[in-house]
């Protein structure tokens, strides 16, 4: 029984951690502010549950799984905000879209701005 | 343990890329972000040594506080580094020669996890073995920093004080006339009122945020935490609340006059817990005459002075921010 709740920990913990590789590897790759954005996001919605189920699971039913589960909730309501946050900011400042920059004026004209 | 060294060393190595990067960069928000980087870094490395008190602290001003302020500061400012000045090749020989110089002196340092290092064979084998006897709280970073060493922390109270009042001085407590224009970090009446889903979420977390903080002043001497941490993290969610609503609306909350009160009052709390020591007939700052039996006496005492340092991190911080956003862009 600890032997399959440690593997299964572990498991979910590294696949975590690829999630956030992943997002890492996007965030460089990637050529403009929104798909990079799309690729942190990675990181922000699987990176945390996984590697947090995982450490829940080597808790066990304790204050620290509680702990843990708080944690997780702000995360999941934070990181979907701040994503938010900056690519509304990063709109008001005049940032374009890959598409808007391929095709020039006639995509911004089609959003009206 | 192996990893948690390999852990540390990688933690240092990303610590050392972020200060330089943080140096290099001419765009001062990159900067200011860096700096927020570089502050949570090094909270985990604290962490790693098992400091949690000092970790805490790390992350909730410097990560979380300064970094505001920084970015307060910088709306008044323009956002690119000037040129460098001509001072530039002094610079690096100061920087050459302290490096060495504090290269030097990590050789008559003890090396890392030392048991006989001077540190751990002086009085803090005494702290461990007396601290259940004299106040009987689990946390003794709480018990060294308020009893044994209560000057230090008394110390440390009045310096955050001064340089809430050196702020004051600097930038003044009402500079702002309401007809003019703002251009500060929360200016104006509206904040980001327009804004939906920040605004929400907001709303959502600042009781939880407010919550937490008097969790962490009261639960100091059990786990880590104290006035410190706790005055940082209550002073972020009134911060909070002043971007998403407006500086105008946070000092309805809190008027300038509670905030100077706050200030000045957690110090004299503190100041004033010494002077009712002298009275009942100790010392200054000797909380066992306090009550009738000296361990609660030591309890109480350090209940009361942490609760007067969390005041005055609260005031202080709050009234720096307020000061930066009452500000007009020049």
């Amino acid at each position: 029984m600890d032997l399959a709740l440690d593997v299964a920990s572990w498991v979910l913990m590294s696949v975590g951690g690829l999630f956030v590789l992943i997002g890492g590897i996007g965030v460089l790759r990637m050529p403009d502010l929104f798909t990079r954005m799309h690729a942190a996001s990675v990181t922000d919605s699987m990176g945390p549950p996984l590697i947090l189920a995982g450490i829940m699971l080597q808790s066990g039913f304790s204050l620290a799984t509680v702990k843990l589960l708080a944690i997780l909730v702000f995360l999941m309501l934070t990181s979907p905000t701040a994503s938010n946050a900056l690519a509304s900011a990063a709109l008001l400042a005049g940032e374009k879209t890959l598409a808007e920059k391929h095709d020039g004026d006639e995509a911004g004209e089609a959003e009206g701005r | 343990m192996f990893m948690t060294e390999i852990f540390s060393a990688f933690l240092l190595t990303l610590l050392v890329i972020t200060a330089v990067a943080a140096v290099k960069t001419r765009n001062l928000f990159v900067s200011v972000m860096l700096t927020g980087i570089y502050s949570l870094l090094i909270a985990i490395n604290f962490f790693l040594l098992d400091a949690a008190d000092v970790a805490l602290t790390e992350a909730a001003v410097g990560a979380g506080v300064a970094t505001v302020f920084f970015l307060s500061a910088l709306a008044l400012t323009a956002e690119e580094e000037r040129s460098p000045s001509a001072y530039r090749a002094v610079g690096i020989g100061i920087f050459i020669a302290v490096t060495l110089v504090l290269g030097y002196a990590t050789l008559g340092m003890p090396s890392y996890g030392d048991p006989e290092a001077p540190v751990h064979v002086h009085v803090a084998p005494w702290y461990l073995e007396k601290t259940p006897e004299f106040i009987d709280i689990p946390n003794i970073v709480t018990a060294v920093l308020g009893s044994y060493r209560g000057y230090d922390t008394l110390g440390e109270v009045l310096v955050v004080f001064t340089a809430g009042i050196g702020v004051l001085f600097l930038l003044g407590a009402h500079p702002r006339r309401k007809s003019e224009p703002q251009g500060g970090i929360a200016s104006g009446e509206n904040g980001l009122r327009h804004y939906l889903i920040p605004r929400v979420l907001g709303r959502l977390f600042i009781p939880f945020v407010l919550l937490f903080g008097l969790y962490v002043q009261f639960h100091g001497e059990y786990s880590p935490g104290g006035g410190f941490q706790a005055g940082a993290i209550i002073a972020a969610s009134v911060i909070l609340y002043a971007l998403l609503e407006g500086e105008d609306r946070a000092l309805q909350v809190i008027p300038p006059g509670v905030l100077k009160g706050l200030m000045a009052g957690g110090a004299l709390l503190y100041g004033a817990v010494g002077i009712a020591g002298m009275l009942l007939g100790g010392n200054f700052l000797d909380y066992s005459v306090l009550t009738s039996d000296p361990v609660k006496g030591q309890q109480m005492g350090l209940l009361l002075i942490e609760a007067g340092v969390g005041i005055t991190v609260t005031g202080v911080l709050l009234t720096i921010f307020h000061a930066f956003a009452a500000r007009e862009r020049f």
